[in-house]
């Protein structure tokens, strides 16, 4: 559908042409494909080919090269062309190494799949955790129009994550790694989509206004320490999905944290075993020691929680509602924020009739690292 | 039964969906070859299906085996319907034939169709047992060599060159016939490839017997071409030089005379060779050369003899004051055999025609298709020669025998030979031959270089060179004779003007010369070269029949003449007083008649230094006039010092006159005082009295002239960084790199305006070729330093108000240092390593050449994944528009999971750069026909076209690859042929390319190039 969207729009781009130039046809084509890597930027981010030839205009390689608007165009048609006809075989990139239509060099094919799955991280933060379906497509132009990307490249965008998400969910063994090695990716755009993946496939809800302020960026390091701890494939390294789904009977496990803020000795012991820690040692400590429980049950709490798909699909909004908020609220220092977690989470070590203590630090060590990412301006 | 050729079908890959449901597709494979066929298993529901075959087995006649191709179809099982063909593979196995050439083809072939183009691959395997029965290959003609390279083969030498073969069959063209009323498309166009697949064996197989029987092994610069008739038929025809080569061992090494690189010291040059006359050259009044008629309308013959067929029109005949109207036949009296030679001015002269006459006597047409020779090869060069004449396709009386074809190109070359012997010459080299059709008009062209051959590589058992060469001992310095004019200067065919040669003093010289060759390595020129254009377009009216032909015939001399004034003027324009490569290519429309001229313009310091250009007014003239002249000449002399300038032109005077003449004779300074005159032509200061005597000049009588002479200053230089030339390198270039890029470009122009005048008409198609060429520079300009050669232009009128110009060259880069310790290291340049690496290029590599070719194949077919070869890699960085370290760790952190493409160069060239050609691996000669009733969706022609073209190359990559090659050498495509209508959403394109497939190495190295190290360079990027 969309392919076929995008070739009308070539097209009429190409008529026009004929009719300024009375130029019934114009090609070039090299034994090794060339490729200009401005173009292909140009072409990815959804300019036509009349548009693109202004920005290259503007950008001054006219002058550069004693050539003339014609010559650009006509450059500019050819290369849109050849990028069409590979778009194909972007899609499956493996094609790409061992097709024969186009003779292009290794680290050029590398750059060229990097760049065509590459996204723009104000349209990632729009779809991150929603549905990949035809719904959502539905609202691109929404987005397109929010966030200053064309539609076009928001199509592809969108196709990407899809394509990818299609090809990794039928696979077994670690997410990242199908990742890499289906679509040839960088080792940090390859994590990047398994963040995506993974926030699609649990749909953790991003949008809400509270969670504008945390960056795609956060968000993939959040799902990376998600997929590398809680889901089934930190257990187990040969199921299906193993990297998607969280464990199951680690969440059910996390019920038995609750005894933290359900037994006061406890809760009592732990509060003052952090504070004994914590006295002296920072600004905020009366802070820190008046909000104690609060924090404490809202973090628990999350935990206990986990077992139901609406609150895994809230956790972040939770983690900042119920933690980090609070906290800012009193003014932490990120080096508070880091040593009361240090803290909160060691101690409980030290409670004698606290069992539970490899499901705590599988929580916890997620649980600060995502914090400790999030909590910024 | 004298072979076997055994196939097996391995695997496919990327097969389209053909099952819509199920999403998937049950392939099998038909396996054809003459009237047997196989059929694989069926691989049910996969895209990727894996055959694994037996080994199918064909026992067949190895004159089959030279016609026919393999063919192999790959289709989709249908259980209830009809099987439904995916595509199909047709695999030359005429390499397979020769010992000397590829042993097995394997690899991954294109799966085409004709409608759909490419749709997935499939890999196959094939070799041939041949049965040792010699006798029997004489009725065939297996294990003759054919090369498309228009020299001597790298790492052949050659024994002995028997001359010009020709071929023709005809045969009714399948689109035309009866039952393609009622076939698809589809099978229509896989008859028609089918059969000039078959067509172009046997006529291989036709010329090999040719030259089996004249006792060569081999057929170079072979030139194989279609002419898509119509109604009357499908011809194919080829022409080539037959010779006898022997493959380079360590041991022989036949040459080793060293010769004096011209080009490294003109200085010296003049120091060799003293004058010894006193002789003060003559300047006739008259500019004109030998290949320019003085008078030409006075002197061209125009009438067309009728009845048809018309060939009365030789009207391009270089030698154009003898040439008369009838058919000459018969050589003219005084030219005849030997004729000439008593008339000539040496005994040694006399001597050498002698033993040349002899050899070359008993052959009907002593044609070369060689375009540059082994050292010495060459004596003397008299000029162009050309004839054209005009058919009716309409009036073969049997269109389907190749007699009455036969009979006209017999015609031509009867007359180009007549031609080359009113300059005194006994041979043609740099011969071609080509057609123009438009409806049931034909015009026939053939043209060469007239010359004087050194008889010792003609005559039987001289294998030896070595030893002959003191036997004929050149009267002159290699780096001028061919110069040297070859005719008698008291009885020269033309006026033209003769000085003594600028180098030797000792022979006379023309004061410009035109070749259809190339630039023989070892002459000595000054500054570079660059490609010169001649374009012209006449309108003529819609006619039919005879009424169509003799308005033809009668406009062909007028294009000739106007063409080859541009040329001229455009060549003193640059400062330059030679052309090479010249080719001269008139295309017929139904209503106008297209002609474009292509050479390599040089200064060569034998010859004289060009006069400038002068413009002259109407006799009265009244004062505006005046000013407008005055303005015009000062624009010109501007132009010329610029190009001076430009192409680094310093002819020897002015540095005779730096480092100060030895010895100052009085003609010396004579000269000197020409130099000093020329130099105040710099300055715009035109000593008009001096000027009169040899600038050329040019007369303002009308409008016309102004819009000549406009159109004369509008070709811009290309931009700082590029050199463009026609021929195979560029002159003064000699330091190439390795990064190289062919490419292939196409542009149809569509006439809006329907009252076109032919100035107007010039002004668009001098404006398509100066925007191609443009364009070329924009789109390569991250190769800078870079030249283009080889730039190869073809002009078509495929419709009415259609101009179609497509152009094939390869961009080469070359280092801005010439540094001086580069030359003397390596005195041999490009150039000139040509002619030593195939005479004396010891080929330690092969002891056993099969055993060297699997070995060779496998190191290949590898993934080189990590093979980063240093001085490769550095120069691969260098190229790379990439910021280095992303490059590097992107090339790192990833492996391309088998990408087992082999990277396979290809160049129009006959070698590539930085690199020594091991092996030829046989002959590509590939007619893919592509046809599409979607044109809209395909995106448009250019969208059509642009597909084709790259499944072309892709396809002969792969054909390449598969023969264990990597990389095509003078690679070319013959024809282009598109047909358009964009009102039925229809298109058609025919597309026929050659070349031959070699193995080449790293000139370092032993090993072939490794794929990953050998493109790179050619990718532009805005980020430079």
């Amino acid at each position: 559908m969309t392919s076929h969207n995008r070739n009308l729009v070539l097209k009429g781009g190409w008529d026009k042409v004929v009719n300024e130039m009375a130029m019934e046809l114009d090609v070039f084509v090299g034994n090794t494909t060339i490729m200009d890597e401005e173009v292909y930027q140009l072409w990815l981010d959804g300019y036509t080919v009349n548009d693109a030839v202004k920005v290259r205009m503007e950008g001054g390689v006219l002058e550069e090269c004693e050539a003339s608007a014609d010559v650009l165009l006509s450059d500019t048609m050819d290369q849109y062309r050849t990028f069409q006809m590979c778009e194909r075989l972007l899609h499956s990139p493996a094609k790409l190494a061992n097709q024969l239509l186009f003779q292009i060099p290794p680290h050029r094919q590398a750059v060229l799949i990097e760049r065509y799955y590459t996204f723009d991280d104000a349209f990632v933060r729009e779809v991150l955790g929603k549905k990949l379906s035809k719904g959502t497509k539905k609202d691109l132009d929404d987005i397109s129009a929010k966030t200053a990307v064309t539609l076009k490249s928001c199509r592809r965008q969108f196709d990407n994550f899809k394509r990818v998400f299609k090809v990794v969910e039928e696979l077994k063994g670690p997410l990242v790694e199908n990742i890499r090695q289906h679509f040839l990716l960088s080792d940090k755009l390859a994590r990047d989509y398994a963040a995506i993946v993974f926030f699609a496939n649990n749909r953790f809800e991003t949008g809400k206004r509270k969670l504008q302020y945390i960056t795609f960026q956060d968000f993939a390091f959040c799902a990376g320490q998600l997929i590398n701890n809680w889901t089934v494939g930190a257990v187990d390294n040969m199921v299906e999905d193993m990297d998607v789904d969280l464990d199951k009977e680690f969440l059910q496990e996390l019920k038995e944290l609750k005894v933290l803020i359900t037994d006061k000795d406890l809760l009592d012991q732990h509060k003052s075993l952090v504070c004994t820690a914590l006295r002296g040692k920072t600004k905020a400590f009366n802070e820190m020691e008046a909000n104690f429980k609060n924090l404490s049950r809202g973090l628990v709490n999350i935990a206990a929680k986990l077992t139901n798909t609406k609150d895994v699909r809230d956790f972040f909004i939770d983690l900042v509602e119920k933690f980090i908020e609070p906290c800012r609220s009193d003014r932490w220092t990120a080096a508070d924020m880091r040593l009361y977690l240090t803290h909160y989470t060691n101690s409980a070590h030290i409670l004698d009739t606290f069992k539970h203590q490899v499901v705590w630090d599988r929580y916890m060590g997620v649980v600060k690292s995502c914090i400790f990412k999030m909590y910024h301006d | 039964m004298p072979g076997k050729l055994k196939a097996k079908i391995v695997a496919g890959r990327h097969l389209p969906v053909m099952d819509r449901a199920s999403d998937l597709t049950d392939a099998f494979v038909e396996v054809k070859f003459g009237n047997t066929t196989f059929k694989t298993d069926v691989c049910p529901k996969s895209l990727n299906p894996q055959w694994n075959s037996e080994w199918f087995k064909f026992e067949v006649d190895d004159e089959d085996l030279q016609d026919e191709p393999l063919q192999i179809t790959v289709l989709d099982h249908d259980t209830y319907s009809a099987n439904d063909a995916i595509g199909k593979v047709y695999i030359d196995i005429d390499p397979l034939l020769c010992s000397e050439a590829a042993s097995v083809i394997s690899g991954w072939f294109p799966i085409y169709d004709t409608i759909h183009g490419i749709r997935g691959e499939i890999n196959v395997l094939v070799k041939v047992e041949l049965f040792n029965d010699l006798n029997r290959f004489r009725q065939s003609s297996c294990g003759v060599k054919f090369f498309c390279t228009t020299s001597i083969p790298r790492c052949y030498r050659v024994a002995m060159v028997h001359g010009f073969v020709e071929e023709l069959v005809v045969n009714e063209d399948p689109e035309y016939q009866w039952i393609d009323r009622i076939r698809t498309p589809r099978a229509s166009n896989e008859a028609r490839q089918r059969l000039i697949s078959l067509m172009s064996g046997e006529l291989q197989r036709k010329i090999g017997l040719k030259v089996l029987e004249m006792g060569g092994n081999a057929v170079v610069g072979y030139l194989q071409c279609f002419d898509l008739e119509g109604e009357s038929g499908l011809v194919v025809r080829a022409i080539g030089t037959a010779c006898t080569l022997d493959k380079l061992s360590s041991g022989s090494a036949p040459n080793t005379t060293t010769h004096v690189h011209p080009n490294t010291a003109p200085a010296s040059n003049a120091c060799n060779s003293p004058s010894k006359d006193g002789k003060e050259p003559v300047f006739g009044e008259d500019v004109l050369s030998f290949s320019g008629p003085p008078t030409p309308f006075r002197a061209l013959p125009t009438s067309s003899s009728s009845p048809p067929p018309f060939s009365p029109s030789k009207p391009c005949s270089r030698q154009s004051s003898s040439s008369d109207t009838d058919l000459s036949l018969t050589p003219k009296t005084g030219m005849g055999s030997g004729g000439s030679a008593g008339k000539e001015a040496g005994p040694l002269k006399t001597l050498l025609r002698q033993q040349t006459q002899t050899a070359l006597e008993q052959r009907e047409f002593p044609f070369f298709t060689l375009t540059s020779f082994p050292l010495g090869f060459l004596v003397h060069v008299g000029g162009v020669v050309s004839a054209r004449s005009v058919k009716l396709l309409d009036r073969i009386h049997n269109p389907d025998e190749p007699e009455t074809r036969d009979a006209w190109w017999e015609e031509i070359r009867q007359e180009i030979k007549s031609h080359a012997k009113a300059l005194g010459c006994h041979a043609v080299v740099g011969y071609s031959e080509s057609t123009s059709i438009c409806e049931e008009v034909c015009i026939l062209s053939a043209s060469g270089t007239a010359s004087i051959l050194n008889p010792r590589y003609m005559r039987e058992g001289c294998l030896d060179i070595g030893n002959t060469d003191h036997r004929f001992e050149e009267p002159s310095p290699p780096s001028c004779g061919f110069c040297h004019i070859p005719y008698d200067e008291l009885n020269m065919p033309f006026p033209a003007q003769l000085t003594y040669c600028h180098h030797c003093r000792r022979q006379k010289v023309p004061d410009v010369l035109f070749t259809t060759i190339d630039m023989p390595s070892e002459a000595a020129v000054s500054g570079k070269g660059c490609l010169i254009q001649a374009r012209l377009c006449r309108l003529k009216k819609k006619a039919q029949g005879e009424v169509n032909a003799t308005v033809i015939s009668n406009l062909l001399p007028f294009m000739e003449y106007e063409l080859h004034t541009q040329l001229m003027n455009k060549l003193k324009l640059r400062n330059m007083n030679a052309l090479f490569g010249l080719q001269i290519q008139i295309s017929v429309g139904e209503n106008m008649l297209l002609g474009l001229a292509s050479a390599t313009g040089v200064y060569l310091t034998a010859l004289p230094a060009p006069g400038g250009i002068q413009i002259a007014g109407k006799t009265p003239i009244d004062l505006s006039n005046e000013h407008h002249i005055l303005t015009i000449q000062k624009r010109i002399n501007d132009t010329i010092a610029k190009n001076r300038e430009l192409y680094q032109i310093n002819p020897p005077e002015l540095t005779e006159e730096v480092v100060g003449s030895p010895i100052p004779e009085p003609r010396q300074r004579s000269r000197l005082f020409r130099s000093h005159s020329e130099s105040s032509d710099e300055l715009s200061e035109l000593d008009l009295s001096h000027g009169k005597k040899d600038a050329f000049v040019l007369e303002i009588d009308d409008t016309d002239a102004v819009e000549d002479i406009h159109s004369l200053l509008t070709d811009a230089p290309p931009p700082s960084g590029f050199y463009s030339c026609n021929t195979e390198i560029m002159p003064g270039i000699y330091n190439w790199t390795s990064a190289v890029q062919m490419f292939t470009s196409v542009r149809v122009f569509r006439l809006s305006n329907v009252n076109l005048t032919n100035q107007g008409l010039n002004k668009i198609f001098t404006d398509l070729c100066e925007n191609l060429l443009k364009s070329f520079y924009f789109k390569l300009r991250s190769m800078i330093p870079c030249c283009l050669c080889h730039l190869n232009f073809t002009v078509a009128v495929p419709e009415d108000e259609l101009i179609q110009v497509a152009v094939t060259a390869v961009a080469m880069t070359f280092d801005k240092d010439q540094t001086q310790e580069r030359t003397a290291d390596k005195p041999v340049t490009k150039g000139c390593s040509e002619t030593e690496e195939q005479l004396q290029f010891p080929l330690e590599l092969f002891a056993d050449s099969s055993s060297t070719n699997t070995q060779t194949s496998s190191k290949i077919s590898g993934v080189p994944e990590s093979t980063g070869v240093s001085p490769r890699a550095s120069s691969l960085d260098r190229c790379s528009p990439l910021p280095e370290g992303r490059s590097r760790s992107l090339r790192s952190n990833r492996s391309f999971g088998g990408g087992s493409v082999t990277v396979v160069k290809m160049t129009p060239l006959s070698f590539l750069p930085g690199t020594r050609i091991i092996k030829y691996l046989g002959i590509i000669n590939m007619f893919f026909i592509r046809e599409t009733t979607s044109l809209r969706e395909e995106g448009g022609v250019s969208g059509f076209l642009h597909s084709f073209i790259a499944e072309v190359f892709a396809m002969v990559r792969a054909h390449v690859a598969a023969l264990g090659g990597n990389a095509v050498v003078s690679y070319s495509m013959k024809e282009c042929m598109l047909m358009e209508n964009p009102h039925k959403n229809q298109a058609q394109c025919l597309i026929n390319v050659s070349g031959d497939a070699v193995i080449c190495v790293l000139e370092t190295d032993q090993e072939p190039m490794s794929s990953t190290t050998s493109i790179g360079q050619t990718c532009t990027s805005g980020a430079t």
